[in-house]
Parts: C-alpha cells; sequence; structure tokens
C-alpha cells in the first residue's frame, strides 16, 4: 500500500519546466511506464479469468437446462433454471440438507476443540516456563509435518474398539485434544507478541494462571483464534480423506463424502445435478472468505498456512 | 525459525549483567513463581499431551509394529518378519505409484511455485486493485483441494467436456484427458498448478520485506530489471521459496482427493493416477491389509523424510540468509 504511493511522483510532470534539455526523458518515461501499467492490468485481469473461469463457468452450468451443460462453454446465462438445485438436492439417499448439517456439526465441533485445546497448549509454551518446555515444543512442530497416514490405521483400529466407527466422534474429539499443531504453533507466536507486563501485573494483583489466560490473553488474542476458526472450518468442511475413512454411514455422510457418492451414481446424465450440489457445498467456503479474507491472508503470510 | 527464537531468548537471559540487589531479589520471586509452573503447565497441555499420546506417539508404535505383521481388522495380527518389505519390493502397483507420486511432486510443485513468484513479482509493485488481483488469485487455492472441484475438473476434462469445447473454438479436436492413461496424469498436475494463489500470498509477503533502497541503489549501478531479479529479489526472496518448496513438497506427497475423485477411486486409467496415498487407502481400507497399508505409510514418511532432509541439505548452495 505505500509502495503504491511510492510509484505515483514519476506521474506527474517535473515541476520545473524550464530546463527543456530533460524534459524528452521526464515525458517520454510516464508515457511508457502508464503503457506497461495498463499492459499488466489486461495481464492480470486475463489471469483472474484463467484461474476464476472453471468455477464461474460451473456456476453458470448449474443453472443451466441439462442438454446445454455439454454445448455451452461461454459464462453468459440467459436461462434461469433452478431445477438442477431440486434435482441435486433430492438425488441421493437423504435430502442435501441432511449432508449439510453433518458437516456442520463436525466443523463447528471441530472449531470449538481447536480453539479450546490449542490456545490452552499456545498458552503453555508461550508464558510457562516448565521442565522439557523446549523438548515438547520441538516435538510439536514436528508433529506437524507427519502426515496422517502414518497413523490412521492405528487411528482406525482404536475408534473402531471405542465404538466410534460411523458417529463423528473420530472427527471431532482429536481436535479437543491440539491435534492441529498448526494452530497451537500460530497462537504461541501470537503470545509471544503480547507484552508480558500485562501478565505480570496481573499477577502481582494475585491472578493464577487460569486467570491469566482467560481474562488477559484470550481476549487478546481473538485475531489469532479468528484465523484458526477459518481455517479449521475451510479444513474441515473440505477434507475428504479422514471423513472416507471414518463415516460409511450415508446418514452420517459430510458433503464431501456425498459428492463422491454423486461420481460414482453417475451412469445417468445428471450433471447438471451434481454441478448445483458442487456449487451448494462450496457457498459456505466462500462465505468464509468474504467474511474472514483479512485473517486468512495474514494467516497464510505469517505462518505460510495452505 | 521460532526455535531459533527460543534459544535466542534464552541466550539473552544467560547473558545479562548482574543485576543491582533488588532487582535480583525480585526477579528470584518471579522465578520462584515459575518453577511453580511445572503443574500449570500440566493443566494446560494435558489435552495436548493425551492427543500426542494417544493419538500420534501410541499409534505411530502401533503402526510401526503393524508395518511387520499381516493384520487385516478380522483377525489378530501375525508378526511376519520382513515379508512386507519383500512385498513392497515385488510390489508392481507400488513402483507404479511411486512413480506416479514422483512425478506428480516433481513437475507439480516447482511449477506451481514458478507460477505463484511471476505473478507475485507482478503484482508487488504497487499496483492499483493489488488487493482485488490477490483476493482473486487466492480463490482457486482455497477451493481447489476439495471434492467439488475434483468433479469439476473430471467433467471439464472429459469427452464432451469445456476444455474441448474451447479447443474447439480453435478449431482443435479434443479428446478425453481423463480416459486417456498418457494425460490423466497431467490434468491432476495442472489442477495442482491452478492452485498457485496461496504461494503467490506468501511471495507477496516476502516481496514486501525487501527494502526499496536496494533497488535504487542496483539502479543506480545500471542493474537491469532481469540483474536486479537475479541479484536483488531472489537471494532475498530465498528463505521464502526455500519454506514453499519444503512445504509444497510434503503436502503433494500426501495429494489424495484430486486422484481419488478425477479417477473414481481406482488410480486409473491403468493405474496412472494412482497416487500413492491412494494406493495406501485401496490395500488399507478397500482390501483391509492393513499390515500392509502400515509399511506402505512408513515408507512414504521416509520418503518424505528424506525429500526434506534433501531441501535442507542443498538449501545451503542457494538459500542466502541475510545476518
Amino acid at each position: 500500500m505505500t509502495t503504491e504511493t511510492a510509484d505515483q511522483p514519476s506521474l506527474s510532470p517535473a515541476p520545473a519546466p524550464a530546463s527543456s534539455r530533460t524534459a524528452p526523458p521526464v515525458t517520454g518515461k510516464p508515457a511508457r511506464t502508464s503503457l506497461a501499467r495498463a499492459g499488466k492490468h489486461v495481464l492480470m485481469v486475463a489471469m483472474v479469468v484463467i484461474a476464476l473461469y472453471p468455477v464461474v463457468w460451473m456456476a453458470v452450468s448449474s443453472l443451466r437446462p441439462e442438454g446445454r451443460i455439454f454445448t455451452d462453454t461461454g459464462i453468459l446465462l440467459d436461462t434461469f433454471n433452478p431445477e438442477n438445485y431440486t434435482n441435486g438436492w433430492n438425488a441421493l439417499s437423504h435430502p442435501f440438507g441432511t449432508y449439510l448439517l453433518n458437516s456442520a456439526i463436525v466443523t463447528l465441533g471441530s472449531i470449538i476443540g481447536n480453539l479450546v485445546s490449542c490456545s490452552m497448549a499456545a498458552y503453555a509454551f508461550a508464558r510457562l516456563s516448565f521442565r522439557f518446555r523446549r523438548t515438547t515444543f520441538a516435538i510439536m512442530l514436528m508433529s506437524i509435518m507427519l502426515p496422517i497416514h502414518v497413523v490412521i490405521v492405528p487411528q482406525y483400529v482404536i475408534f473402531a474398539q471405542l465404538g466410534w466407527i460411523n458417529t463423528f466422534l473420530p472427527l471431532i474429539v482429536p481436535k479437543f485434544l491440539a491435534v492441529d499443531g498448526f494452530f497451537v504453533f500460530l497462537m504461541v507466536q501470537f503470545i509471544r507478541g503480547l507484552p508480558r507486563e500485562l501478565d505480570e501485573a496481573a499477577r502481582i494483583d494475585g491472578a493464577g494462571h487460569a486467570r491469566i489466560f482467560l481474562q488477559i490473553i484470550l481476549p487478546l488474542m481473538k485475531p489469532a483464534l479468528a484465523t484458526a476458526a477459518i481455517f479449521t472450518f475451510i479444513w474441515t468442511w473440505g477434507d475428504f480423506f479422514t471423513q472416507l475413512v471414518f463415516v460409511t454411514d450415508p446418514a452420517l455422510y459430510t458433503v464431501p463424502v456425498a459428492l463422491r457418492s454423486f461420481v460414482d451414481a453417475q451412469s445417468q446424465s445428471s450433471y447438471g445435478a451434481m454441478f448445483a450440489m458442487n456449487v451448494v457445498s462450496l457457498l459456505p467456503v466462500l462465505l468464509a472468505f468474504a467474511v474472514g479474507q483479512r485473517y486468512l491472508i495474514r494467516g497464510i503470510a505469517t505462518t505460510g498456512m495452505k | 525459525m521460532s526455535l531459533a527464537e527460543l534459544q535466542h531468548l534464552t541466550a539473552d537471559r544467560r547473558g545479562k549483567p548482574r543485576l543491582r540487589s533488588e532487582e535480583r531479589k525480585e526477579q528470584r520471586k518471579l522465578r520462584r513463581v515459575s518453577e511453580r509452573d511445572n503443574k500449570a503447565a500440566a493443566i494446560f497441555l494435558l489435552p495436548w499431551l493425551i492427543g500426542l499420546a494417544g493419538l500420534t506417539v501410541g499409534p505411530m508404535l502401533v503402526s510401526l509394529y503393524l508395518a511387520f505383521t499381516d493384520y487385516n481388522l478380522l483377525q489378530d495380527a501375525n508378526f511376519t518378519g520382513f515379508d512386507n518389505i519383500v512385498k513392497m519390493i515385488n510390489d508392481e502397483r507400488l513402483h507404479q505409484s511411486l512413480g506416479v507420486t514422483f512425478a506428480y511432486v516433481l513437475i507439480g510443485v516447482p511449477l506451481q511455485l514458478v507460477v505463484a513468484l511471476v505473478l507475485a513479482m507482478l503484482l508487488d509493485r504497487g499496483m492499483r486493485g493489488l488487493s482485488f488481483y490477490r483476493s482473486a488469485l487466492y480463490l482457486p487455492s482455497l477451493l481447489g483441494g476439495s471434492v467439488a472441484i475434483a468433479v469439476l475438473w473430471r467433467v471439464i476434462f472429459g469427452d464432451d467436456g469445456l476444455f474441448n469445447g474451447l479447443l474447439a473454438f480453435f478449431g482443435v479436436t479434443g479428446q478425453n484427458w481423463i480416459s486417456n492413461p498418457d494425460t490423466a496424469l497431467s490434468t491432476i498436475i495442472l489442477l495442482h498448478i491452478w492452485q498457485f494463489g496461496s504461494p503467490m500470498v506468501i511471495f507477496l509477503a516476502g516481496l514486501r520485506q525487501i527494502p526499496r533502497q536496494y533497488y535504487e541503489a542496483a539502479s543506480i549501478d545500471g542493474a537491469s530489471a532481469w540483474r536486479q531479479f537475479r541479484s536483488v529479489t531472489l537471494p532475498l526472496l530465498s528463505p521464502i521459496v526455500f519454506f514453499n518448496l519444503v512445504l509444497g513438497i510434503i503436502n503433494a506427497f500426501q495429494s489424495f482427493t484430486q486422484a481419488f475423485i478425477v479417477s473414481g477411486g481406482t488410480g486409473g486409467p491403468a493405474d496412472s493416477t494412482l497416487f500413492y496415498t491412494l494406493y495406501l487407502y485401496q490395500e488399507g481400507f478397500g482390501s483391509f491389509l492393513m499390515g500392509y497399508a502400515s509399511s506402505l505409510a512408513w515408507l512414504l514418511l521416509v520418503i518424505i523424510g528424506a525429500f526434506t532432509a534433501v531441501n535442507f541439505w542443498a538449501a545451503k548452495y542457494w538459500v542466502f540468509y541475510d545476518d
């Protein structure tokens, strides 16, 4: 943003046109840069079109009659055909609302779990001095890199023995146990940036760690909590692998698993219905993006999360 | 980065000059308080510790044991020594899946980073509408990992899909890119490259950290735009490129959804999209050969670890730290 203003002066003409010898390069340069600038905008707009075309085309196609999906490559919507949505909603064994609700339950549970457990762990790593702090912190960082595949088989066995397969528990309970080290890391970084004087003052006033955490740190770390909440929302809403493994009962299908069964039942051509439900599944993510863009972009830029 | 920071903090404390007596007293009081933190830390870390023991370390140990068994969920596990390793050496589908995954990682990840870097460079020079472009170009990263987009990809590159429609517009006759073993993987690599937005955002943040004076100095010395890129931008951005590369490779090795959906769970046609994790899923949760799947999982961990180690080793030669 500051760089934007830094570029501006080159646009304004030289303040002293008296010296005619220097005039040609000064007037020549803005013309060239503004042309270059226009060219860059054309390029960027082209990139945006390329990047978003498939998604926009799908959204438009979902409102077209079935037969036109494969003949119309344009994105101008001249008919409004909501049938695909009603068809898609009722195409699978349960109305699509069931899957949306299931995904909402899993997502909400995951968000609450991550916020509670990760912020607690982060407070300990950032503010408490205890034995093995460096070791445990290093272990936490390493756990971020661990592929889920290494633990998924034993986890499956554990959850099967607990009778949790075909419940949402295998998807939600781990979040209450801070398994997403990314968020612990994010919150540790954030808490470290808060002035220590605040908790020291509270400590002198006789506050214990529980009070310092709940009444001082937590209210101050709202931006970090928002970032973690939005990322948890997007990741959980889109997560396919664990949901595919742990949920096999069609009544408990989450949205991604339900969309997958659309593909399997694709023998009859119902692409319009499938597109419609694809669009429905993406809407909450787009909404989250619109609401939390600030936190998202900042979160990616500071931690390199996806 | 944070570990170094931590070391820095502790080093600071040790290196502090002697304090006046009252300050020392205060310090001692604080330290006494902080020694009591052990109990508090145990409470605050309790959920994480349970998760670590019950969902990470415990399962890792079990998985390591299962890797040497014939466990199949229905019967008890029998220790079979190195049978699974011998099986892996002779397993042609495994070799195929390794080839597919390596191709995906080694082509997809660098290409995505190049696209991300080029766009970040174009956007960086204080463009009007930067935040709009950034958001719009970030969107594919946000959506790209979903089942919905993978389903869309399957349709776009299918027989009568959008891609062939656009080709026809230019008079080119297309084909079914998904059902052709020679092109199916390319469509998934393209899907990966399409999600260049998140590394782009990280690059943008990094570019903003480069002091403008460096460029001014370089252009006074007569450095061309390319030379400025080679000698200023690239070295100063190299830690971020490195970071993106390491994380990108780790993540790409674990890609699953795209291949699963595009190939309908088969890894086809002719195993040309049999991603490693997809094969692991088929063995573990399709055939319930969970012992073998555990071996596969550990091989994946070893491969990812090896790639990461090589990355860190190679970093010495091209990553520049400005301090």
